[in-house]
């Protein structure tokens, strides 16, 4: 067990740390450097604590909603009660009257003809354009004194709208003389209100089908699901004295934000100075602008540092969410249990505007087969414009929806075959070696089997676990303390499942990360500072960048730097990408700052000692030293007042988009495995589910900090626990308006819905990626929503098609034969 | 906003007669939720965090005088023999943090039909303390819940109190959410069985526009329990019996359908959790020493 200094927010950081405060000017409560010292090695493979991770356990982590500055006024936007409509006029007197308002904004008020933005296509309006087409569409903005003030000018604005009708699914979106969303787009398939397509064919489908002795096919539905973040979107613009911008804010990808913000102040970009604040979890909802471009309009309008906030409720029209998706699979095997061929169509909701659409389109259709060998495959998948509420990223990224349709379809065909569900898998699984459906060979280790193996073999929980001396221990039933059972009508049920996830920007997509590392004397003691653009967004990424530099310099000082975009981009808190890529580069900063450390050493102390030139030399607590273990001198005399610096970009092997009709291509660069086996009980009556146990096996390459690993895999099971039977975004189909945007409604699991989650870490180098580590964030939370709903459908004999699964889906039996139905009595 | 601090329960009655719009909050669970969403925004709000008798109780002989601020985790660890009924609704009222602030006053005071409290309280025949600088008066149960969101409190009337007589039979309350804790009910379900009286009273929540009894399934279990002599005998309750009280507690039901759940859902899980708190209070009684049984004494 190591030891750690943690630092707070504020604190002297060491020499090299930041000026936070000179940066930041006046603003408290962005984030300072985190120091991390350790008297053991705190190297790669060593679960070191998180830095930040008492002060988030004890409230006192500054988030980004925390900050405040001097002379600060609040912004505050006013969003669109309806989801369709033409605008037909819009009146800001009234809040423009009212005391303590300092500006109002509408897209006529824009700086300049940059009035569009978005992450692949610019097809979101900064501010609404002649129409809304979504839900909760930000309008007008207010800046004011007081929240509350800008709250009260922002009703006081009058806008008028002429309703629209609205298209809400594939039939309504398609259907002739269809409300086109975005006109003026150019066609993208075979009709304007389709995003993206991209259709996959390989082999022959139907002389395969000829060959297989059962079919199955099976229509499934993906709720909207939202990321749920804990921090709600905020943060704090400040104008520079140079008729720049300071901006403050949780995000996922400053440089991806920066990109899309400059262009819209009708600034350079070296004028608009981002600086990651402290941010409250992320899961693909920070992918996307929210209020930083606002905050910014707001405060170079008024001269004046604005802070944004959002409440839970706007929250959930403020990020894009999970795509909704209807799947259609067909499935062929032969008799003795090997896949023949398969055939399947997954349409996605992208709702209002593009988002990541093309890209979670791209993985749906190429991951769509899952880990499984099928040499004949004709897939489609598109994403729709529609006016249901945006969406785009969300942890597992289009792999997520089509896992659960793929595996229903493997219990399935298992049960048509009378074969057990795990068996059959594992005549199926994938190998290293094998072909992708878009003809790309799996080239690192890929053990689909022996995960399955793994949480097949482990110990079943004990049944009926809820029975004491006492009584029943409701909190183990199903309903827990609601007192809905002491065991009556509950049902106990096993299902497993196991899923793929592609790691990394995929589809030639120029995917690097910059890093630049120093390294110094301070107090007599060499230390490190990393300094990347990385955002934090609990992923872990701090703690194990001081790992990398540890192992790599043989120091036990390191300071992680704030992530601002003072340093060049390092890509997206997304796609399970940072320790690998982010990663990568902190690596090769540290080698290149050992390779001139050791350059410098051999220029003052080569004279000395004959082993400066002619054995291989290690950087190892605080000294050079021999390969033979002989220390040549210490850090501290090598560097004496010299600091020495790298700074490069790293990037992952390339890739290649994949062909538009074929879907041919390299168009991955690694993927993630694991598998879940789940047990539930289920009360059958009242249909409530308790999950008893959710088991985990993953392959992760190399576990650069086991404990974040595990955090990791258990939080991504729990994401798709909640997925499987309580969380879902319920849009009206009539009207497209969110019934649903408070966590009153939108249930997220407590920890008295978390069951035991064993976790088994397996650790297969990828020769191709460092340290053979492999990207572990969102393989987990693929598998884990089929692998429950797969125990439900054990536990009652329901060939259920939804997730997430709810209490009138289980009895819908009883509810059809009850009496007085319809009428009341 | 004006934010009103009596510190004494006088104090509050007055500001309650002069400003009889202004909002009590206690716990604030429901009304700070309402305040944050930007759904109310009352001229006064009239804390009642200062008046200490509000959180306190007391009891004689036979009922329990119970403030309108005393804390649900209070209720939880202090009177579980007393409200047996009431301390299972309060374990499954939000989370512990909630529960160390709200109280019944703050259920009442809603009148929401989701008040995890109210199925309880019906079962149980409580009697709301409402006091104004007029007096005082004692509000039955049965005639507190007007309408959605409504009750029978005069504008410049506080809650002091609930009144409720102590348990002397087995209660039970059931509530569905789709989360294991700290969800608002789908529907809920309360019984209480008075042996000496040879009496049921039931009480369901989030199946009807205000918290309702299924008095039709009470005076049907109580003629059947008399007529097969049941209370005597202490004989199981016959399978077909409880299917009966169950359908017509579901029966009593006139739900909607919302993003909650569906109105054929509410009052089927209503018959389901009648069906078997009924089944865990008979067997409750049942198992009570006979002499406890015939004296009606808390089982």
């Amino acid at each position: 067990m190591s030891t750690h200094d943690h630092t707070p927010p504020g604190a002297a950081t060491g020499p090299a740390g930041p000026p936070p405060r000179a940066r930041t000017r006046k603003a408290t409560g962005a984030p300072t450097g985190l120091t991390q010292g350790s008297r053991a090695r705190g190297g790669i493979g060593e679960s070191t604590l998180r830095p930040d991770g008492t002060l988030k356990v004890t409230g006192e982590f500054a988030y980004s909603s925390d900050m405040w500055h001097e002379d600060m006024i609040w912004g505050h936007i006013l969003r669109s009660p309806v989801a369709h409509a033409e605008i037909v006029s819009i009146d800001v007197s009234g809040a423009l009257a009212q005391a303590g308002v300092h500006a109002v904004m509408t897209y006529d008020d824009l700086p300049t003809d940059v009035r569009y933005y978005g992450l692949e296509i610019q097809d979101t309006p900064v501010l609404a354009h002649g129409r809304v087409r979504h839900h909760g569409e930000p309008v007008a903005l207010v800046a004011a004194d007081h929240p509350e003030t800008a709250r009260r000018a922002a009703d006081r604005i009058r806008v008028e709208y002429r309703e629209l009708p609205v298209v809400t699914d594939e039939a309504s979106a398609l259907a002739p003389g269809a409300p086109v969303l975005h006109p003026d787009r150019a066609p993208h398939g075979a009709h304007p209100n389709i995003v993206h397509r991209q259709p996959i064919v390989r082999g022959d489908v139907g002389a395969a089908a000829r060959r297989a002795d059962v079919v199955v096919t099976g229509e499934y539905t993906f709720g909207m699901q939202d990321q749920a973040f804990l921090g709600p979107e905020s943060g704090l613009a400040v104008p520079g004295e140079d008729g720049g911008v300071d901006l403050f804010v949780a995000t996922q990808w400053l440089h991806s934000d920066l990109r899309q913000i400059a262009p819209v102040l009708g600034l350079p970009a070296h004028k608009v100075r981002m600086t990651l604040a402290g941010v409250g979890g992320a899961f693909g909802g920070r992918e996307d602008l929210s209020m930083q471009i606002h905050a910014c309009l707001l405060a170079l309008r008024t001269g004046k540092p604005v802070k944004i906030v959002y409440n839970r409720f706007e929250s959930f029209f403020g990020h894009v969410h999970r795509h909704p998706a209807k799947l259609r699979f067909e499935h062929g095997a032969t008799r003795d249990g090997k896949l023949t061929h398969m055939k399947c169509r997954i349409v996605l909701d992208g709702g209002a505007y593009a988002s990541a659409s093309p890209a979670v389109v791209g993985n749906a259709s190429s991951l769509s087969v899952g880990p499984y060998v099928v040499d004949h495959v004709d897939i489609e998948a598109l994403a729709l414009y529609t006016n249901n509420p945006p969406c785009g990223a969300m942890r597992g990224f289009g792999a997520v929806q089509a896992c659960f349709g793929y595996e229903a379809q493997m219990d399935r065909l298992a049960a048509e075959l009378g074969m057990d569900p795990v068996e059959f898998r594992q005549r199926n699984a994938m190998e290293q070696g094998s072909l992708m459906p878009t003809g790309q060979r799996v080239d690192a280790p890929a053990p689909v089997a022996e995960l399955l193996r793994r949480v097949q073999a482990r110990p079943m929980p004990p049944e009926r676990q809820w029975e004491t001396t006492e009584g029943a221990d409701v909190r183990q039933l199903p309903g827990g303390l609601s007192n809905t059972t002491h065991g009556e009508g509950v049902v106990r049920g096993v299902g497993y499942a196991v899923g793929m996830k592609n790691v990394g920007f995929s589809e030639g997509f120029d995917d690097y990360s910059t890093a630049r590392v120093r390294m110094e004397v301070s107090g007599g003691e060499p230390v490190a500072t990393v300094h990347t653009a990385m955002a934090e967004v609990g992923q872990g990424g701090v703690t194990v960048h001081a790992q990398i530099a540890r192992t790599e310099l043989g120091i036990s000082r390191v300071t992680i730097q704030p992530a601002d975009t003072g340093v060049g981009s390092a890509g997206s808190t997304s796609a399970s990408r940072q320790t690998y890529v982010t990663g990568g580069a902190v690596r090769n900063a540290c080698r290149e700052v050992r390779e001139q450390v050791l350059r410098m050493g051999r220029r003052k102390f080569g004279t000395y000692h004959r082993a400066w030139a002619t054995a291989k030399l290690l950087l190892e607590g605080g000294k050079v030293v021999t390969d033979a273990g002989e220390a040549l001198a210490d850090l501290a005399d090598v560097l004496g007042d010299e600091a020495v610096e790298a700074e490069l970009e790293w990037r992952h092997r390339p890739t290649r988009p994949f062909d538009p009709h074929t879907g041919q291509g390299d168009g991955h660069v690694q993927y993630a495995f694991a598998a879940h086996r789940a047990v539930v009980e289920v009360d059958t009556e009242l249909g409530l589910v308790k999950v008893v146990e959710l088991a985990c096996a993953q392959d992760v390459g190399k576990a650069m900090n086991p404990l974040s690993v595990v955090g990791q895999i258990q939080g991504g099971s729990v994401q798709g626990l909640g997925m499987a039977v309580m969380e879902e975004i319920v849009v009206d189909p009539v009207t497209a308006q969110v019934r649903n945007p408070s966590f009153t409604d939108y249930l997220i699991p407590t920890i008295l819905d978390t069951p035991p989650l064993p976790v088994d870490v397996l650790e297969l180098a990828d020769p191709h990626a460092p340290y053979g580590l492999r990207g572990a964030g969102e393989a987990p939370t693929l598998s884990s929503t089929p692998a429950v709903l797969a125990a439900v459908r054990d536990a009652t004999g329901l060939d259920l098609t939804h997730t997430p699964v709810r209490p009138e889906h289980l009895v819908a039996a009883a509810l059809a034969a009850a009496p007085g139905r319809t009428a009341r009595n | 906003m004006d934010f009103l601090r009596p510190a004494s329960w006088e104090d509050a009655l007055a500001a309650k007669a002069e400003h009889p719009a202004a909002v009590p909050i206690a716990g604030g669970t429901d009304v700070m939720v309402e305040i944050n969403f930007g759904h109310r925004r009352p001229e006064h709000l009239l804390d009642l965090g200062r008046i200490e008798e509000l959180a306190t109780w007391e009891t004689d002989r036979d009922t329990v005088r119970l403030g309108a601020g005393v804390p649900y985790t209070k209720i939880m660890e202090s009177l579980r023999a007393e409200l047996p009924g009431l301390a299972l609704a309060s374990h499954t009222v939000a989370s512990p943090q909630i529960r160390n602030r709200g109280g019944v006053g703050g259920n009442l005071g809603t009148a929401s039909p989701a008040g995890d409290a109210h199925p309880a309280l019906l079962a149980a025949g409580a009697e709301v303390e409402a006091e104004s600088v007029r007096g005082s008066r004692l509000i039955p149960i049965d005639a507190f819940y007007t309408g959605v969101k409504r009750n029978a409190l005069a504008p410049d009337e506080l809650i002091r109190a609930v009144r409720i007589r102590k348990a002397r039979g087995p209660q039970q309350f059931s509530k569905v959410g789709t989360r294991n804790a700290m969800v608002i009910a789908v529907c809920a379900f309360a019984i209480a069985l008075y042996p000496a009286e040879r009496r049921v009273r039931t009480g369901i929540g989030s199946a009807a526009p205000t918290p309702v009894r299924a008095e039709e399934a009470e005076a049907f279990l109580a003629a059947a329990l008399d007529e097969e002599r049941l209370w005597d005998s202490g004989a199981r309750i016959a399978p077909s019996l409880a299917e009966k009280f169950a359908g017509l507690c579901a029966a009593a039901c006139d739900p909607i359908d919302d993003v909650r759940g569906t109105a054929d859902y509410r009052r089927h899980a209503v018959g389901v959790m009648a069906r078997r708190t009924l089944t865990w209070t008979w067997e409750a009684y049942r198992a009570a020493p006979a002499a406890d049984r015939r004296e009606g004494g808390a089982v």
